[in-house]
């Protein structure tokens, strides 16, 4: 007698229902609206002339490479998406793209990126481009997120990246200016973040994910973020002493910097409950506005400058 | 005696939707794609074979 009894075996092929909207969803827009702000900044400071065809395929190859980096991400985190609040509604672990559908999309728009930055702009962007994806979607999703505490801190460089790719693309080369940008990015991600992980910190122990505040508690992060941020203002304010970006800027970014110090102190001194609560989530608003704010007063003066001609 | 062909997969109305509107995506993100090799080859003129570092 055989053991193995006779079966007839129906393999059903999934047929894929995911929409178009899943698929933009796969692209994280928030996070991609962000990079394609501070890439046009970046852009936009970078001497000489730089035709607008050229710019707008270097902004669209950014954004796709964001988008391609988010899309590989959602791929490999479905498991934990799963297990936290914020993320389980993602395409993924809600069941509407598959984990392999997520892949080839964010491989097909990754190689589709590069090449058209390399081909189209140079090929010091396309490597850039390549580079931030592949930091953000090995060294930060597959090794460093489920890994290390500081995680965020060291990943923080891929989303750093994205002015310098667009300063490449306009200069074929590299210069002072999009690596003050990168650590204004770099060292305001861990503030960012931490304050997002207090007021999630039950999510990510869920998901066994080493936040800082899972990992060396919520007062450890709140001296973290209060640390950070004080390197944060004065890196964001260093460009103005040191001539690359006008007084404006400096004085705007010194602002602002007082803003994210006050709310980092708010966040260090309410330790228990709501207003602890409150205080992390004040921060983690602010973050995005300060950020945000910076790179739009860069603009602005790019802007202000170009226009002054018309009317003096 | 006539046999039947076997009805093979047969997509829902659902399916067939999302399908459609999957191929209309496609074919939009490789028209801009054309269009834009189109502009800047017109854009960088003989220089389009230039290609630096």
């Amino acid at each position: 007698m055989s053991i193995v009894e006779n079966h007839t075996l129906t393999l059903t092929p999934r047929i894929s229902e995911a929409g178009v909207a899943d698929y933009i969803a796969l692209l994280k827009p928030r996070v991609m609206s962000l990079v394609i702000f501070t890439a046009l900044v970046g852009l936009m400071i970078a001497p000489g002339h730089f035709h607008p065809v050229l710019a707008f395929t270097s902004i669209l190859c950014i954004a796709v490479g964001a988008g391609a980096s988010g899309a590989l991400n959602m791929w490999y985190d479905a498991d934990i998406d799963a297990l936290m609040s914020r993320t389980a509604k993602r395409p993924v672990p809600a069941g509407r793209v598959t984990p392999q559908e997520a892949l080839a999309f964010g491989l097909t728009l990754s190689f589709f990126s590069v090449m058209t930055l390399g081909i189209l702009v140079n090929w010091v962007a396309g490597g850039l481009l390549a580079f931030t994806i592949f930091f953000y979607a090995v060294v930060y999703t597959m090794w460093l997120k489920r890994f290390t505490a500081q995680n965020i801190v060291i990943g923080g460089a891929a989303g750093a990246l994205p002015p310098v790719v667009a300063w490449a693309a306009a200069t074929g080369s590299l210069a002072v200016e999009p690596i003050l940008l990168f650590l204004i990015i770099f060292f305001w991600t861990p503030p960012h973040f931490w304050a997002l992980a207090l007021f999630r910190t039950d999510d990510y122990a869920r998901a066994n994910v080493p936040m800082l505040p899972v990992v060396a508690g919520a007062n450890a992060t709140r001296l973290q973020i209060l640390l950070y941020t004080v390197v944060l203002v004065a890196i964001a304010a260093a460009p103005w002493p040191l001539g690359y970006f006008d007084a404006a800027y400096g004085i705007s970014s010194l602002a602002l910097g007082a803003g994210m110090l006050w709310l980092a102190i708010k966040v260090y001194r309410n330790r228990e409950g709501a207003p602890a609560l409150r205080a992390a989530r004040q921060l983690f608003g602010f973050s995005i506005l300060y950020l945000f704010a910076l790179f739009a007063i860069l603009l602005l003066e790019v802007v202000v400058k170009a226009a002054a001609p018309l009317f003096w | 005696m006539d046999k039947e062909k076997p009805p093979g997969i047969v997509l829902t109305e659902a399916q067939k939707k999302r399908q459609r509107e999957r191929s209309i995506a496609i074919a939009l993100a490789l028209g801009v794609l054309v269009v834009l090799f189109f502009a800047v080859t017109i854009v960088k003129g003989s220089g389009v074979l230039v290609r630096p570092m």
